[in-house]
């Protein structure tokens, strides 16, 4: 069965390993992948602990149903404090890992210590053995997945890894799977360079025991219906994620030339159906691919045409390395995304942090803030596709002073830089904004400043409050399964009710992030795709265990408040521009220059964020701090954390 | 009519779900090792290829089998095991050219696809057609269709390429 899967403790120092069963009553509390990990995350860390020190606890995790008959449960969670924000580090990759890690008989990992030399973990059928990685250090990501299938054997090995940059200590270092699947923010691969751990393998062949096959399999054909017929994940099954840039782009939501535009003109080389043009042309007429169980298939595959690294496989690029790669840095031509994205997936860096920083770094030395005394000699200007390359390649091997001083992460660079550099740089919680420009989107404004592993669209967006939806339709999404009759717009531009849609979405993502699932099976990008009803439903006939969606949506907000106390103890404060739910001043002080006419001139009002984050805490039984009260903690049984259930 | 599964490993994204679903139809666990359709993979390159039992006309399986534990079923005209009789010598997994006779360590068992009686869940799941359920005589007629529209095109775009030059 799913739920019988274990948790393995392995300290890195003493090579000790503890196999333990996690318990049913865990499980109804926190479920599994994310929530349980921020459980285990906030009971294995003492506060204030070095993010790169043996004192850091980094987990590896599935969802409760990962590897079950639920559609697309490929997800893998890796959690630990981030390097990056000194908070929160949290990262999800989908890919075939933590299916396989599941058929070897593990939902969790906790990984402490540090290991002297570098290993790597291989479990197989309930087994874990610490491994010698010395021959893997310095490999790539794939490179390292190829030689330990070869070393140990057997080509189905599914192995979590970390490329060079992890091995650097880039703060930004992500884990990998496969080709280019990415637990990429926050920095989770740069803890396991810190530990030595090159990498997890795992192989099983265990049986996963479905509750009610029959049921199981029936109603996975059903949810596939459902979330195939979406026009949306249609799209992304033909174009992938890069469609979402061609509308988002025309409207006037991509930051360009770091923050400087909100639309990246004359950019066709980039538009998705250019890429999809170019996967056509070097991959054949089916050049889409899935993670596990996945009819969505939305990740391209691809082979970069020309350029120094023609040839060379890989897939994506996703919407968001074209926003690191193309309107970031506004270097507008397709071989550049799909060459940069092929870069950042061999080092194992976080794509958008990287493009992120680096258009930055172009800011400030376009206003003369950095010289190209300080890039050894590099045109770091805007449109400078060669610079743009040559940065990522040196960021990974910190290589030289600007790129060592990058590696570091915005806000350390910020403070070595000095001077200005601080206020120019799009972050929140020291984690980069994704590419999208949200100052003509109140919601989704609030959304990047108070997701709990900082700015990120993956917590909490509220994305279909662009679909102008009927009131009366996003009544009915957002008053289930607890209900709300406050205020709610469908209008993008507006305050009203968004601090509600935020905290929906947010213990919705809690939800499948639990599960295990992909967010493209839920109210993400589609209106009409399933949620917590639908969840009590697979959870039963898969597990076997019963849950109202009432139940389901109390775990998310419990994970949910779990990351706040987490946050809170490393010092989050509600207005810290460096730790707190703030965004950068640009976001009030600057209109949007180009884009719709309901995009121009706009700016987030400095008053109505201000009420908008007031109402976001009043919602999640948060003062006005954003410290949960004695009454939210109690209700939700976290009173007595930490309280070491497992 | 007797039907077939017709493969197009050009189509498969190399999401395993028949793997997933095959385990759950027959087994009722989630585990590819009891699988009867495998995607092997070379993931360096992007390529996917569903594998499973051909149900061969002279199938090689049935012939070496010392105990004629395998036959075939006369409705839907899929090669069968019968455990009643199997003695578990594996005779039958090492001649198979397809690799498409599994050995399952967990039941000490050999086991190949039964097309789900009819109504193969592989195909039931896989949304991009890779696999697909179709009257035996007629897959050479959509084999040939394909085939014959390759040459269409190509021979469109060679005309195009004359007329360019």
């Amino acid at each position: 069965m799913a739920l019988n899967r274990k948790i393995a403790y392995i300290d890195l120092s003493t090579g000790e390993i503890e196999i333990k069963p996690i318990p049913l009553e865990v499980r109804k509390k926190f479920l599994g992948g994310r929530g349980l990990d921020a459980y285990l995350l906030y009971n294995n860390t003492e506060q204030g602990c070095d993010p790169l020190g043996p004192g850091n606890t980094l987990m590896i995790s599935g969802g409760i149903l990962t590897a079950t008959c639920a559609s697309a449960t490929a997800r893998t969670h890796v959690m630990a404090k981030s390097p990056l924000t000194g908070l929160l580090g949290s990262a999800n990759m989908g890919g075939f890992f933590a299916p396989e890690m599941a058929w070897a008989g593990f939902h969790h990992l906790v990984i402490k210590g540090k290991a002297e030399k570098p290993v790597y973990i291989w479990i197989h059928n309930g087994e874990i053995e610490i491994r010698d990685a010395t021959n893997l250090w310095g490999k790539t990501t794939t490179e390292t997945q190829w030689a330990i299938r070869e070393e140990l054997g057997d080509d189905e090995i599914k192995s979590a890894v970390i490329g060079p940059a992890g091995e650097n200590l880039v703060r930004f270092a992500n884990v990998m799977t496969g080709i280019k699947n990415s637990a990429g923010r926050t920095g989770m691969g740069c803890v396991m360079g810190s530990k030595n751990l090159k990498a997890v393998a795992a192989r099983g062949t265990m049986d996963i025991k479905i509750a009610h096959p029959v049921d199981a399999l029936e109603y996975n054909k059903r949810f596939i219906d459902q979330i195939t017929s979406a026009k949306v994940n249609q799209t992304q099954g033909t174009l992938g994620t890069p469609f979402i840039w061609g509308a988002t782009n025309s409207w006037g939501g991509i930051r360009t030339r770091n923050f400087q535009y909100n639309q990246c003109e004359n950019a066709d080389d980039i538009e998705p159906e250019r890429i999809d043009e170019i996967c056509e042309e070097t991959m054949g007429p089916y050049h889409m691919t899935g993670c596990f169980g996945c009819q969505v298939h939305c990740r391209a595959q691809y082979k970069i045409p020309s350029g120094p690294y023609a040839g060379k496989y890989d897939e994506g690029p996703e919407y968001t390395s074209q926003g690191a790669f193309g309107g970031e840095p506004d270097c507008k031509n397709a071989v550049t995304v799909l060459t940069g994205n092929h870069l950042v997936d061999q080092y194992g860096m976080d794509n958008l942090e990287t493009g992120s920083i680096i258009s930055w770094a172009m800011e400030l030395y376009e206003l003369g803030i950095i010289t190209s005394k300080d890039t050894d000699g590099l045109d770091l200007k805007f449109g400078n596709d060669e610079a743009l390359l040559e940065m990522i390649t040196r960021i990974c091997y910190r290589d030289g002073w600007l790129a060592d001083t990058l590696a570091d992460g915005g806000i350390p660079a910020s403070e070595k830089i000095g001077k200005d550099s601080f206020s120019y740089l799009i972050q929140v919680k020291g984690m980069s904004n994704l590419h999208s420009d949200e100052r003509a989107t109140p919601a989704l404004a609030l959304n990047i400043a108070t997701g709990s592993r900082g700015s990120d669209h993956l917590r909490s967006r509220p994305a279909i409050d662009l679909y102008h939806l009927p009131e009366e339709v996003l009544r009915k999404i957002y008053s289930n399964p607890v209900p709300y009759d406050g205020p709610l717009s469908s209008e993008h531009t507006s305050y009203d009710g968004k601090p509600w849609m935020v905290f929906w979405q947010e213990n919705c993502y809690m939800g499948v992030d639990c599960l295990g699932i992909c967010k493209y099976h839920t109210t993400f990008l589609g209106a009409t795709l399933p949620n917590f009803e639908d969840w009590t439903k697979v959870l039963y006939y898969n597990t076997g265990l019963e849950m109202t969606p009432k139940e389901i949506w109390d775990v998310a907000e419990r994970c949910y408040n779990i990351e706040r106390l987490f946050n809170l103890r490393e010092g989050l404060q509600r207005e810290d521009l460096k730790k707190g739910d703030m965004l950068n001043h640009r976001y009030f002080d600057e209109p949007c220059r180009r884009g719709a006419i309901d995009v121009i001139g706009a700016t987030i009002d400095r008053k109505k964020f201000k009420k908008m984050i007031d109402e976001y805490y009043g919602h999640h039984g948060w003062d006005e701090n954003g410290v949960p009260t004695p009454e939210t903690l109690k209700r939700l049984g976290l009173d007595q954390e930490p309280s070491h259930l497992l | 009519m007797e039907k077939v599964l017709m493969i197009n490993y050009q189509k498969c994204t190399g999401c395993r779900l028949c793997e997933l679903v095959c385990s759950v139809m027959h087994d009722g666990v989630s585990n590819p090792a009891r699988s009867r359709i495998k995607v092997m993979k070379w993931e360096a390159e992007g390529l996917y290829v569903p594998m499973s039992c051909q149900q061969c006309e002279d199938a090689p399986c049935m012939n070496v089998c010392p105990v004629k534990a395998i036959s075939r079923d006369e409705d839907l005209g899929f090669v069968m095991v019968d455990y009643d009789i199997c003695i578990g010598c594996r005779s039958c997994v090492a001649v198979c050219p397809f690799g498409a006779m599994n050995y399952n360590s967990i039941d000490k068992k050999v086991f190949k696809c039964d097309l789900c009686g009819g109504d193969p869940q592989c195909v039931r799941f896989c949304e991009v057609n890779a696999i697909e359920y179709v009257d035996a005589e007629r897959l050479s007629i959509y084999k040939r269709k394909d085939a014959a529209e390759r040459l269409s095109v190509a021979q469109k775009e060679a005309g195009a390429l004359q007329a360019a030059m």
